[in-house]
């Protein structure tokens, strides 16, 4: 299909042209984010909460993070934002392949966090840092016993529902970026009509960004023990 | 159609196409509005039978009708389904849907497929929760308060917090759609100041959804995973805190009472100057006063915990805010009773419904400020005096600006009048038996009579049985409606483009309207309102 074919057969009934149907689009999205924020926002919120409250407990909890992997993660999911922006160029320039190839490395990138989260959290599984009845919390260090178990494991429930809704958010993420490589192959965007890219690129971004503050959130919290 | 339909129907969005597939497959704003109308109609009355169930145990002292377990569920399931599936969707998804595309001069909503997937999300919501609730019901209050919910009770709270949960995102979608379509599609010449006040209205409602809900959101869901894998956030046992459900749960439940009440103030601004013939007072006023009443909204979510725990300094804090939230709703009050003034006033019913709303807001909305001070508040919290205060607000405000609007714009969505006579009667009724249900509770309350139990001492049955009896009175209001709307349908005149000679685009178009809203797009060169400089000839184009 020719530019403006693609332009035209994309253009719905109740705008009056792309341009409008383009910045509909787009502020929507922007507005969902919004709503994404505030998702997580209440998240954040009981984690700062409680970290004020008890932050020995979390610090104690923050030490059996795995600094390595969290950083190496954090590493890929900036480059999976570099590859997602990057296709989102060649969208605009109108090459589908090109395109399709960036995304690909996306979805790689993003099956790459996953899978090293899952080591993260089989981790976590089998020293019984799940919250629940099996929860049990050491140091990990003889010299020092933990401090406040019961407080830490309001850390560890908080981790897993933070790290776990943003992998769902990441899942989700993977679902919306192979849609959009089948689309673009099919031939549905072009110069003229590529707000769907966009959008979805603009999401990547967003739990990308959920994941920056994240990391530090409940992996950097202190190396000392006992904080400070 | 066998009535005297004298001239031919032109095409419209209800003749257009016919079918079960062409009504749940429509992505037309308008059918969608129809869709959330039978949906929180049924709601509605699911959620009134439970309160109809409450009132006749309540009619003697002795709890002998059913078992305080039972009643314990019934509160909590009048509540979820009048708050969650009848109130916040009520103006916004049926009215608002109709009605915003239309006032704003656009085809449809920005988002006319997401508009389809609230109504299924929502639908998907309600039925879990209705689930939840013929398995065995809920007990825990509409409020979810934490541990009870999540470590203690033993009814089915998981079914209707996930309920909830999946509602959530059908409002929040709407308001996505609302506020969207509000910025970017608005027909030519239709400035933000020559903006129709029932789309201000909306927009701060919508604004409210937006941010709001996720946060609800979050908050079941912690409390769904609390109850699964016991995780302790909000358990003492475990160091979580309860307080901090109450603050997340708060941050946007009360918040949503603003989502009802600024899109039933939305309605009342239409109707009070089309029927006294006048440009609103203060339009600009009127319209600010919607978005920080929105805003302030935000900022007084304790002072539903004033006797919970919080510190005093917050108490404080909140209680202040709070009384600030008094003043944008007094000056929407204030300006349109200056409307009123000097206008040619005619009663009409949707007038009558207005004129009750007025009156019932006010006293719903100043033992909102009893309830905000401190003192006041120690002595009557968690009495009936806080059920009657939310009542007024809730049903003699919003459900009152419910009915209002649905008399109002019937003519517009079906294309029928409905018989003047009986829906007067029926505002008077409702009227009446609202004020016979709800003022004495004011009184026992006051008096110190602590809702949520079924039983009472004897010397309050007098006033508990005349609140009964006027719930009866107010049952017949709402089942009158109910039926001559039906049969308007069949049998009601059928109702020129615009039947009230009112102005705004919505009523320059055939009723019902075309499935395309107009035309051609509007090109808007007056002000909102403008009654007393409009050619008649020109407010009517399109007759």
């Amino acid at each position: 299909m020719g530019d403006i074919q693609v332009a035209e057969h994309a253009l719905q009934h109740h705008f009056a042209d792309m341009e409008q149907q383009q910045e509909t689009s787009t502020f929507g999205m922007w507005m969902f984010l919004l709503t994404e924020i505030m998702f997580f926002g209440g998240l954040f919120c009981a984690y700062l909460v409680y970290r004020a409250s008890y932050y020995q407990a979390f610090v104690e909890g923050s030490q059996k993070m795995n600094i390595w992997l969290g950083a190496t993660n954090t590493a890929v999911l900036i480059c999976s934002s570099l590859s997602m922006a990057l296709g989102v160029r060649a969208a605009q320039m109108g090459k589908p392949k090109l395109m399709a190839v960036l995304l690909l490395i996306t979805i790689v990138f993003g099956c790459g966090f996953l899978g090293i989260k899952a080591v993260e959290y089989h981790e976590h599984w089998v020293n019984h840092e799940f919250p629940g009845p099996n929860f049990h919390f050491e140091t990990g260090d003889p010299a020092h016993a933990a401090t406040d178990p019961v407080h830490t494991e309001i850390y560890f429930s908080l981790y897993w529902a933070m790290t776990g809704l943003h992998a769902l958010h990441m899942v989700i993420g993977v679902g919306l970026v192979t849609w959009i490589i089948i689309a673009g192959l099919g031939g549905a965007y072009s110069r003229s009509y590529f707000t769907p890219v966009e959008n979805v690129g603009l999401y990547w971004h967003f739990v990308d960004l959920v994941w920056i503050y994240l990391f530090p959130l409940l992996y950097l919290i202190s190396k000392k023990h006992g904080g400070g | 159609m066998a009535t005297a339909v004298q001239t031919v129907e032109r095409e419209n969005y209800l003749n257009s196409n016919y079918g079960i597939k062409s009504w749940l497959l429509t992505t037309d704003h308008k059918r969608i509005a129809l869709l959330y109308l039978v949906s929180i109609t049924a709601m509605f009355w699911i959620g009134g039978f439970f309160a109809m169930l409450i009132r006749l145990e309540l009619l003697t002292p002795a709890g002998d009708m059913v078992s305080s377990d039972t009643y314990n569920k019934l509160f909590t399931m009048h509540g979820i389904i009048m708050v969650f599936f009848f109130l916040i969707p009520s103006v916004p998804a049926t009215l608002g849907n109709f009605l915003i595309p239309l006032m704003v001069g656009a085809k449809d909503l920005a988002f006319p497929r997401v508009n389809l997937l609230s109504w299924y999300i929502y639908m998907v919501g309600a039925i879990t929760a209705l689930t939840a609730m013929v398995m065995g019901g809920v007990d825990t209050g509409w409020t979810f308060y934490t541990p009870f919910s999540t470590t203690y009770s033993n009814t089915h709270v998981m079914g209707a917090a996930i309920g909830i949960f999946i509602t959530g995102f059908s409002s929040i979608l709407t308001g996505l759609n609302f506020i969207v379509t509000i910025h970017r599609m608005r027909a030519p010449g239709m400035t933000w100041r020559r903006l129709p006040l029932f789309c201000w209205a909306n927009y701060a409602a919508a604004i409210i959804m937006v941010l709001g809900t996720p946060v609800i959101a979050i908050t079941l869901l912690l409390v769904a995973l609390e109850r699964a894998f016991n995780i302790g956030i909000f358990n003492p046992q475990l160091g979580g805190d309860p307080l901090l459900f109450q603050h997340l749960f708060w941050f946007y439940s009360h918040p949503a009472v603003y989502i009802m009440i600024l899109s039933g103030m939305g309605v009342i601004n239409e109707i009070i100057t089309c029927f006294s013939r006048k440009r609103v007072f203060g339009y600009e006023f009127v319209a600010l006063a919607s978005i920080a009443i929105a805003v302030l909204g935000f900022l007084v979510w304790a002072h539903h915990m004033f006797v919970a725990g919080i510190s005093v300094y917050a108490a404080l804090v909140f209680s202040l805010l709070s009384y600030l939230v008094a003043i944008p709703s007094a000056v929407k009050v204030f300006n349109w009773t200056a409307t009123l003034y000097k206008g040619s006033i005619r009663y009409e019913t949707p007038m009558l419904y207005a004129f009750g709303f007025i009156g019932l807001f006010t006293v719903g909305g100043l033992t909102g400020v009893f309830l905000a001070s401190l003192g006041v508040d120690v002595h009557v919290h968690d009495t009936y005096f806080v059920v009657a205060h939310f009542h007024y607000v809730m049903v003699g405000g919003m459900v009152m600006a419910y009915m209002a609007g649905l008399h109002f714009w019937w003519p517009k969505i079906t294309g029928r009048m409905y018989p003047e006579a009986w829906a007067k009667l029926s505002a008077l009724l409702v009227f009446v038996g609202f004020n016979t249900t709800f003022f004495p509770l004011f009184i026992v309350g006051y008096m110190g009579l602590p809702r949520r139990y079924h039983a009472y001492p004897p010397e309050f049955q007098v006033l508990n049985v005349l609140s009964t009896a006027g719930a009866s009175i107010l049952a017949v209001g709402y089942v009158l409606p109910m039926i001559y709307f039906l049969w308007s349908l069949r049998y009601g005149e059928p109702a020129p483009p615009n039947p009230w000679n009112a102005v705004g685009l919505e009523w320059m178009t055939p009723s019902p309207p075309p499935t395309h809203n107009f035309d051609e797009t509007p090109i808007v060169t007056w002000e909102a309102y403008d009654y007393e400089h409009q050619p008649q000839e020109e407010v009517t184009v399109g007759h």
